[in-house]
């Protein structure tokens, strides 16, 4: 009976919680809700007994990605609303209900389906990390190495575009060098 | 808290798990408050002070009269503040804090008395959520703690506030990598992340401590948890001098307490986890039971905290990125690379 209770709290708070995210017009509103829901997904994991993926989820979504959408959210001015474009309403409101229904039709089928196997199902008595890691690093390994790969790039990316001044410090140097750096700074 | 076999300890009910939580929250609650006390103290007798001396016997009345302060405190929300987030900000940094003390072995477990009316014979387990990813939920909490302050620098439409909130959200994610990757070597040790495990596995005594076996990720860990519990070489996100007080400018009266009882649950969150992975859990030493090494060890880390709050002055923040990215986390990756040749050799 908990569960069923768990479940319908997070579903009506993840949907709700998005909703807003989705209708909200000001900045602070939508990170906000957008970061709670994914607290809330995590809830899901935790009652499908998922616990390894819900502290990934809490830790990757809501630790990393939100936290720098947040970060990013900082050059903007958090107290005014969002002008936003909405040139085709109608247009917007068909497509976006489309895809709805077609994701809605893709993941329920199963439910009707009759032969639904897991091609690789948990060892039993493995532990939730140890039966990720085994399906990770036997069946997805290539697809896990290239992931790393391109992680690695995009990191190497990052270094080289914010590299150039990274030894730079104001700090450090005299004033007359400060004062010619900022004053470059203005010109720009 | 002594190992009892599994079979022994008596069925952990909701009301067990109620009461635990309870328990936490008020306890956890009153030693934040009592911490700032102890802090003063401390901090006065390393400098040749006596820290609070005016109310009741030796100043130990101070809390109750700052509680009071901070309860009867007009509530200030700024005009052009975004009031509902300004208002849910300080309750996320709390409750966080608290939800990671979920996971974390606060209390020996003990049964209520039966004479005790309604509740008697009732279990109360030492840990409210005795999830077998005890760790990884711990650092994921804390690391959703970061919403608290950068929701509220956002929020609070003062330049104040939004730098520090930069400040947070640099300092957390940065030293978030650090706490995760010098964890990450024990772990390999132990193969499993639930600090029951972590306790089993340094039961053998003094000299099958993690901290011998791991010092580097000891030290890792300490230095990244000052810097996530924003304790004094890195307490940069409310810098009286440079950033008035960074994201917590325009809070005033309970609003701040919530910040700041979230910032000591942090520090005791920190000071178990450093028990239990790295100073040997609640095994008995000695003759010594373990529900007492364990306080005193989590009391000596605590007492540290404030030890090097007292010794070292704060620092810059590019010396704080620097010291992160530049040197912490190079030694974190090499710890944990050496770690594994030595585990496959």
């Amino acid at each position: 009976m908990y569960e069923q209770i768990a479940f319908y709290l997070f579903s009506v708070l993840t949907i709700g919680l998005f909703l807003v995210t989705v209708l909200s017009k000001n900045i602070l509103y939508s990170m906000t809700s957008l970061a709670a829901g994914m607290v809330m997904i995590s809830g899901f994991f935790f009652i499908l007994g998922a616990d390894f993926l819900g502290v990934v989820q809490l830790i990757v979504y809501v630790g990393a990605v939100m936290a720098l959408y947040a970060f990013a959210m900082m050059f903007f001015d958090a107290s005014r609303d969002v002008k936003e474009k909405n040139a085709n309403g109608a247009w917007v409101f068909l497509l976006g209900g489309m895809i709805a229904l077609m994701l809605v039709i893709v993941f329920s089928a199963p439910i009707y389906s009759e032969n639904i196997q897991a091609i690789y199902p948990s060892i039993p008595g493995a532990t939730n990390p140890q039966s990720v890691g085994l399906v990770l690093f036997t069946k997805y390994l290539i697809p896990f190495e290239v992931a790393a790969v391109m992680l690695l790039v995009a990191m190497i990316a990052g270094i080289i575009l914010a590299g150039k001044k990274m030894d730079q410090s104001l700090t450090t140097e005299d004033d007359s060098v400060a004062t010619e750096v900022i004053s470059q700074e203005d010109e720009k | 808290m002594e190992i009892v076999n599994v079979a022994v300890l008596p069925e952990v009910t909701s009301a067990g798990v109620i009461i635990k939580a309870i328990i936490i929250l008020a306890i956890i609650s009153a030693i934040a408050g009592f911490g700032t006390y102890l802090e003063r103290k401390v901090l006065a007798f390393m400098q040749r002070r006596l820290g609070p001396m005016h109310v009741g016997p030796y100043g130990l009345l101070q809390i109750a009269a700052d509680g009071i302060k901070l309860f009867t405190k007009e509530d200030i929300v700024p005009q052009n503040a975004n009031k509902l987030i300004f208002k849910i900000a300080p309750t996320i940094t709390a409750a966080t804090a608290f939800i990671a003390l979920a996971a974390v072995p606060v209390f020996p477990d003990f049964t209520i008395p039966e004479w005790i009316p309604l509740l008697g014979g009732v279990f109360v387990p030492s840990i409210a959520a005795d999830i077998n990813i005890g760790i990884l939920f711990i650092l994921g909490m804390m690391a959703a703690g970061l919403y608290g302050p950068l929701l509220a620098g956002m929020a609070q439409a003062n330049k104040w506030g939004i730098i520090g909130s930069a400040r947070t959200a640099i300092q957390f994610l940065s030293y978030e990598v650090v706490t995760g990757l010098s964890i990450l070597a024990p772990i390999m040790l132990v193969g499993s992340l639930s600090l029951v495990d972590f306790n089993n596995y340094q039961s053998g005594g003094f000299g099958s401590w993690m901290m011998w076996q791991q010092p580097v990720a000891f030290i890792l860990f300490l230095i990244a948890g000052f810097a996530e519990t924003n304790r004094t070489p890195f307490d940069l996100l409310e810098h009286e001098a440079e950033i008035v007080s960074g994201y917590a400018t325009e809070y005033s009266g309970m609003r701040w307490g919530m910040f700041f009882i979230g910032e000591y649950a942090n520090m005791i969150t920190v000071s178990v986890l450093a028990a239990v992975v790295f100073m040997g859990g609640y095994n008995d030493l000695g003759f010594v039971a373990g529900w007492l090494i364990v306080v005193l060890k989590i009391a000596f880390v605590f007492f540290l905290m404030l030890w090097v709050r007292a010794s070292w002055p704060h620092i810059r923040p590019d010396q704080l990125m620097w010291l992160c990215w530049k040197v912490l986390m190079p030694i974190a990756v090499i710890n944990v690379v050496i770690t594994g040749f030595v585990m496959m050799v």
